[in-house]
């Protein structure tokens, strides 16, 4: 084969794939503009003969999506800030301090892995039962605080940490407080950043768990209620393109903002051999 | 304040959090597995009563739950392979030294992964309309008659199969990629040198030193695969006539739907027993191979 046809074929084929990878993507922003019905007509359509933002319209103020939208943002951000504190604290004290049984532990952690998290859940829906928390934010947010992924990710970062730094610290008798807060957070930034884009995405896409927990709209997250809104209204294409469009569009966002961060991520997580 | 409680307490809040909502629930599920635990028992605890293993016996009796293990391992069987070989065939075009705007390309790929599950599957469930569905809007222009993919009990899982390889691949292109990437060059070089064709070179140089990514990225993606569940629940709700029904759908039908938790637990258990006995017997296969192999 010439290299010039190789390289034809080559590139071919990588535009073939994003085709069919954005394509799906991209004609939902479309059928999102389109008025009712309009989707429905052979052939397809591929844009909007007159666009309008009624089916956004319709979905805040009738479908209640603004209110899942809020749910959405507050569960994610909540699940991010807290699950970022816990992990940090743990990851770092599984690297850099000594005591007994730390690799007996930290062994055990990852051995935890292989157990699907659907194994819990339905002991732990009657233990927030009995908590009161079922149809409230904390029952999607208590579960997620901490993560035995986060807290490997941040262990594998925080190893690279210079010993002789933080014992020149403790000679100058600084506390492990200010050690973590002063010297240690600093040099975690970028897998700081790195997992709250990693928490926030997978609270924000999360189903099963929310769809077992909230038992009440006021309290729905958008996946839940999108899925709630898809069995209703399953012919208005046009209208549910939009609702995905709401709840999809955030997250490409936020990915195309710290792409980097995110791929890091995710080779960093991946190596555990 | 020395290092030894410094380090204790710095633990102490994932190990609560996971303690008291991971590990407690793994070890109550079991208990609950070897209950009658339903509706009655969960007005009045006192309506509890034990039952030894009686719910996996009537599981393991019972047609409905070999037919959703059956269509969860057929879901594993062939997308899991699909979507890995779509995965290194999309490693292997990016890492290509041909090919242009890769960042692009890259990120293009990737986007499916970041999506939210319950909207791209939305977005599916009308790109596969019967009647008004681009895809047999395509296919007609081919001169293919129409399927009805998400009606037809035939074709109901092949869809999800599809859709999910179209949703997943490129987390997996990530990882691939990367460890494409650590190949020595030289060592094509030298296979140049010595005459091996592309073939060649992909057979005795980029398979072996992708060994253990394959390993462990087939791990993770049996075990994520095994665990399907929202496809269906939008998609389908388990239909047509329960063909795309997974284990874990009829765990929550039986969990949340008719409040059997003592059954559902089983089935849950039933899950993780054949999870972890799949992913022991990947990693002997893989040792064997290994040892096979002349040094």
């Amino acid at each position: 084969m010439s290299p010039r046809l190789a390289k034809a074929l080559i590139n071919g084929l990588l535009l073939g794939g994003t085709v069919v990878a954005l394509f799906p993507l991209l004609w939902m922003l479309s059928v999102s503009f389109m008025q009712p019905g309009e989707a429905g007509v052979l052939p397809p359509p591929l844009l909007p003969a007159h666009a309008t933002l009624g089916n956004y319209r319709e979905l805040f103020v009738h479908a209640g999506m603004g209110r899942y939208l809020l749910n959405s943002l507050a569960v994610a951000s909540a699940i991010t800030v807290l699950s970022l504190a816990f992990n940090l604290l743990a990851g770092y004290a599984f690297a850099k301090l000594r005591f007994a049984g730390r690799e007996r532990l930290f062994q055990a952690l990852i051995g935890a892995l292989v157990i699907p998290a659907q194994v819990a859940m339905l002991p732990l829906f009657l233990l927030l039962k009995y908590m009161g928390l079922v149809n409230s934010y904390a029952g999607v947010i208590v579960p997620g605080m901490a993560t035995v992924f986060g807290i490997f990710l941040v262990r594998q970062y925080a190893r690279g940490i210079p010993d002789e730094l933080l014992e020149a610290a403790r000679i100058d008798g600084a506390g492990e407080w200010r050690i973590f807060g002063q010297i240690v957070l600093p040099l975690l930034k970028p897998i700081m950043v790195t997992l709250a884009i990693f928490s926030f995405l997978a609270a924000w896409n999360d189903f099963m768990w929310p769809l077992i927990v909230l038992t009440g709209q006021e309290h729905y997250t958008l996946p839940i209620g999108l899925a709630s809104l898809a069995r209703e209204h399953a012919q208005d294409s046009e209208l549910m393109m939009a609702g995905s469009v709401i709840t999809v569009l955030p997250v490409i966002v936020l990915f195309l903002a710290m792409q980097r961060y995110y791929l890091e991520g995710l080779l960093l997580g991946s190596v555990k051999g | 304040m020395n290092s030894q409680r410094a380090a204790w307490l710095f633990l102490t809040p994932a190990l609560l959090v996971l303690g008291v909502f991971f590990l407690l629930p793994v070890i109550a599920a079991l208990a609950l597995s070897l209950t009658d635990y339903d509706l009655y028992a969960l007005a009045n605890i006192h309506n509890l009563r034990f039952v030894a293993l009686q719910n996996y016996w009537a599981l393991l009796h019972q047609p409905l739950f070999w037919s959703a293990l059956g269509h969860t391992v057929y879901f594993v069987a062939v997308g899991v392979p699909l979507s890995m070989g779509t995965s290194l065939s999309a490693a292997l075009l990016l890492n290509s030294p041909l090919a242009r705007c890769k960042p692009f390309f890259r990120t293009a790929l990737f986007a499916p992964v970041v999506t939210t599950v319950v909207a791209v599957a939305v977005i599916w469930r009308y790109l596969f309309n019967t009647k008004y569905g681009m895809a047999n809007f395509v296919l007609a222009d081919l001169g293919i008659h129409p399927v009805d993919w998400l009606g037809d009990p035939h074709w109901a899982m092949p869809t999800i199969i599809l859709f999910a390889v179209w949703k997943n691949f490129g987390y997996n292109m990530i990882i691939f990629l990367a460890g494409l990437q650590a190949i020595p060059a030289d060592l094509y070089e030298a296979a140049r040198i010595d005459g091996a064709s592309a073939r060649q070179q992909f057979r005795h140089i980029t398979l072996p030193m992708l060994g253990p990514t394959l390993l462990m990225v087939s791990i993770l993606t049996v075990s994520g695969y095994f665990q399907l569940f929202a496809e269906p629940y939008v998609m389908t709700e388990g239909g047509p006539l329960q063909s795309t029904t997974s284990v874990l759908y009829l765990m929550y039908d039986e969990g949340f739907k008719w409040w059997n938790l003592g059954s559902a637990s089983a089935v849950a258990f039933l899950l993780f027993i054949i999870m972890f006995a799949v992913t022991v017997l990947m990693l002997k296969l893989a040792r064997r191979e290994n040892d096979g192999e002349p040094a």
